[in-house]
């Protein structure tokens, strides 16, 4: 290289010390880690177009496509059920565990708080713990209350498996956030609230709001705690899902999985958005 | 401040309302985290701590069987049929038992114990109602002559009590034999020390394939450069996304008989007949892999973006050669990408339940698949708590881990 040549390596350039076996493995690399990410995504794109199939099959090549399949997701009384409960349990949960998770977060970042690392082990511990202990453990407290087969029961075991999320993206975010812009407020005469409110909350909103996404897509998600808890009335999307599965596939159930998906594409989305902006505020790049 | 120090008083004073303000932040701040405590506390503490007492908890023979558990209490232990004043007790205890129909849980809990004691107690009970009077011991051995033997009183003895230690001894194929000494169940009975293996197994492969895939390809995303590496991160984050019901449903349309790549080998000419992809260890393997394989690839990636490139560099400049420089240089900077993700993965693993239920056949199914059905099928519920005390156990160690090498203020969502 002569001395005029730009310093820095240009991909795909190599390293002038870099021989034949490091260039074979960096191309052997490149085509394991594509072969990787089609391995993630193919299961899923792979099964949506099968959702448009005209005929029950779940095989290639599709002769007709129609959107017979979604008419019957949004039309059928019980997947319209399963909608309804899925929408009203995870929103429920969801506020619970944003609000109590938020709190407690803000208490979790006071500097020098004794028993911080055992009290934050156990408040994340919902995400450790599988689900099926969850689950037993809510069934025999439950029926002991005597609401093992309502909302309430699903709902409360919902918001404890979310809050852990929104502990730990929430205090992620206010551990950027400086908090002497809290001390000038007080120092202005805001109350604590205020304070909070005014000047705290808009600045870590992205981390409240993607700690709810998380806990959202936890309850939007569950099956197991339903499956114990909720009775013919408390049916969900994913609980929907699993009895098709186990009895019959029907086209309906991909139906339905597409528009989990497109969800889930939503959420990611917005996420991402959340994260630049996040990014952004604290005069971050990535 | 005027005063150039300040008198010793006023600092004392100074040090006092200091300490006062920060205790009072202090409390505030647990002020702030009691909600949330109580509120886990309440619906996850507590209900957990509901399953581990039903795991010990025993009160079936006790309660009903209540004035025969209390001669027993007296009687001497060993395997001796009683004389006729506990089978008196005893026929009592069952004619009540009759008239507040709770004879079928009896039976079902001496069942537990030894299988054959539900259809003899019943039959007892069906019976010894339409008898007035004693000798009683003559009449119950005349209903079942398993009455004389030492195996039912053996049993009874060991579920007299209010609380046991059976179904712990169960969950690992321990039973006591009618000395009520511990011994190991006979062969046929055996069964969950295998779960507890395979469990441990399916987990531990699940764990290694998730590394061997997610390593190169974390390694490939951390040193591209950052626009890119955020586009192919989308592509890892939106299967973490999709709903584990959705994965596990395209897993089936793929593999099934019928299915997408059976379709396709056999379109290619490659096979003649469909294989056997799902509803066995391969399906539950794949598929668990899949769905776990972006919490190995996310702290992976997130400690190899950290490590400097230019550590390697000085090492191939000193004269290392690639594989030198990669193990002795690269490899031990990512070590705590590996310990994260490693655990993290392992311990969901070992909780899962829909995945394996779902694409696996009847020997694949885990821990978490025996406590549904001890829940809802056997109704053995004590079982189902004693076994779900053990994956709890298992959990909990792997947990203190994590927390030790890793720290779980640390895990990173995506």
């Amino acid at each position: 290289m002569s001395a005029s040549a730009k310093p820095v390596q240009k991909a795909p350039g190599f390293a002038p010390y870099v021989r034949f076996w490091g260039k074979f493995n960096h191309y052997v690399l490149l085509a394991f880690s594509l072969a990787t990410l089609v391995f993630l995504m193919a299961p899923v794109l792979v099964a949506i177009p099968l959702a448009f199939n005209t005929d029950p099959y779940f095989t290639y090549p599709i002769q007709s496509f129609s959107l017979k399949w979604f008419k019957e997701f949004f039309t059928d009384e019980v997947w319209q059920m399963a909608v309804k409960n899925s929408f009203i349990i995870a929103i429920s949960a969801t506020i619970l565990s944003t609000t109590l998770g938020t709190l407690a977060s803000v208490g979790l970042t006071h500097r020098n708080l004794p028993g911080r690392a055992l009290i934050t082990a156990i408040l994340v511990s919902p995400m450790i713990v599988p689900i099926m202990i969850v689950a037993v453990g809510a069934y025999f407290f439950y029926s002991t209350l005597g609401i093992a087969n309502s909302m309430v029961g699903i709902v409360l075991a919902h918001a404890v498996l979310g809050t852990p999320f929104v502990v730990i993206t929430v205090t992620a975010t206010l551990a950027g956030f400086d908090q002497a812009l809290f001390r000038a407020a007080r120092s202005l005469g805001a109350s604590p609230m205020t304070a909070f409110r005014r000047i705290t909350l808009p600045i870590i909103w992205p981390g409240v709001f993607s700690g709810a996404l998380f806990a959202f897509a936890t309850s939007f998600d569950e099956v197991v705690v339903v499956l114990f808890l909720g009775s013919v009335e408390q049916r969900t999307i994913p609980r929907q899902m699993w009895t098709g599965l186990r009895e019959q596939l029907s086209p309906t159930i991909l139906a339905a999985a597409v528009v989990l998906i497109l969800i889930s594409v939503g959420m990611l989305l917005t996420l991402e958005a959340l994260r630049r902006r996040n990014a952004k505020m604290r005069g971050l790049k990535d | 401040m005027s005063a150039p120090t300040l008198a010793l008083d006023e600092k004392a004073l100074l040090k006092s309302k200091l300490r006062k303000a920060e205790s009072k932040q202090r409390i505030r701040a647990y002020a702030l985290i009691l909600p949330l405590f109580v509120f886990t506390l309440l619906t996850f503490l507590v209900p957990i701590g509901l399953m581990l007492f039903n795991s010990v908890h025993d009160p079936v023979v006790h309660d009903t069987l209540a004035r025969t558990s209390a001669l027993l209490d007296a009687a001497p232990d060993g395997p001796i049929v009683p004389d006729e004043l506990v089978f008196k007790a005893l026929a009592a205890d069952i004619k009540q038992a009759v008239k507040e129909q709770t004879a079928s849980k009896v039976g079902s809990r001496l069942n537990y114990e030894a299988s054959g004691l539900r259809t003899m107690f019943m039959k007892t009970a069906r019976h010894i109602s339409q008898v007035e009077n004693g000798p009683w011991k003559p009449v119950f051995l005349e209903i079942d002559e398993g009455w004389g033997k030492p195996k039912v009183w053996s049993v009874l003895r060991q579920t007299r009590g209010q609380y046991t230690g059976n179904f712990y001894l169960h969950a690992v194929d321990m039973t006591r034999n009618d000395q009520g000494d511990v011994v190991r169940a006979a062969p046929d009975d055996r069964l969950y020390l295998d779960v507890f293996a395979r469990t441990m197994w399916v987990s531990l492969l699940v764990t290694l394939l998730s590394l061997a895939i997610a390593y190169p390809l974390s390694y490939w995303l951390a040193h591209l450069p950052p626009k890119v590496s955020n586009l192919m991160m989308v592509l890892v984050l939106l299967p973490f996304w999709t709903s584990l019901l959705v994965r596990t449903t395209a897993w089936v349309v793929l593999l099934q008989k019928e299915g997408v790549v059976n379709s396709i080998l056999m379109a290619l000419g490659w096979i003649d007949n469909p294989l056997n992809l799902i509803f066995n260890r391969l399906g539950v393997v794949i598929a668990m892999t899949h769905i776990l394989l972006p919490f190995m690839i996310l702290p992976l990636y997130s400690v190899m973006r950290q490590i400097p490139p230019s550590y390697v560099r000085a090492a191939r400049s000193l004269g290392a050669g690639p594989f030198t420089a990669f193990w002795r240089v690269y490899f031990p900077q990512s070590l705590p990408g590996i310990s994260a993700g490693v655990l993290l993965v392992f311990i969901l693993a070992i909780g899962y339940y829909i995945t394996p239920a779902l694409v696996g056949g009847a020997g694949d199914q885990m821990m978490s698949y025996f406590i549904a059905d001890h829940l809802t099928r056997s109704l053995n519920w004590g079982l189902a708590s004693a076994l779900g005390g053990l994956l709890l156990v298992s959990v909990l160690v792997l947990y203190a881990l994590y927390e030790r090498f890793v720290g779980i203020a640390n895990v990173r969502l995506g």
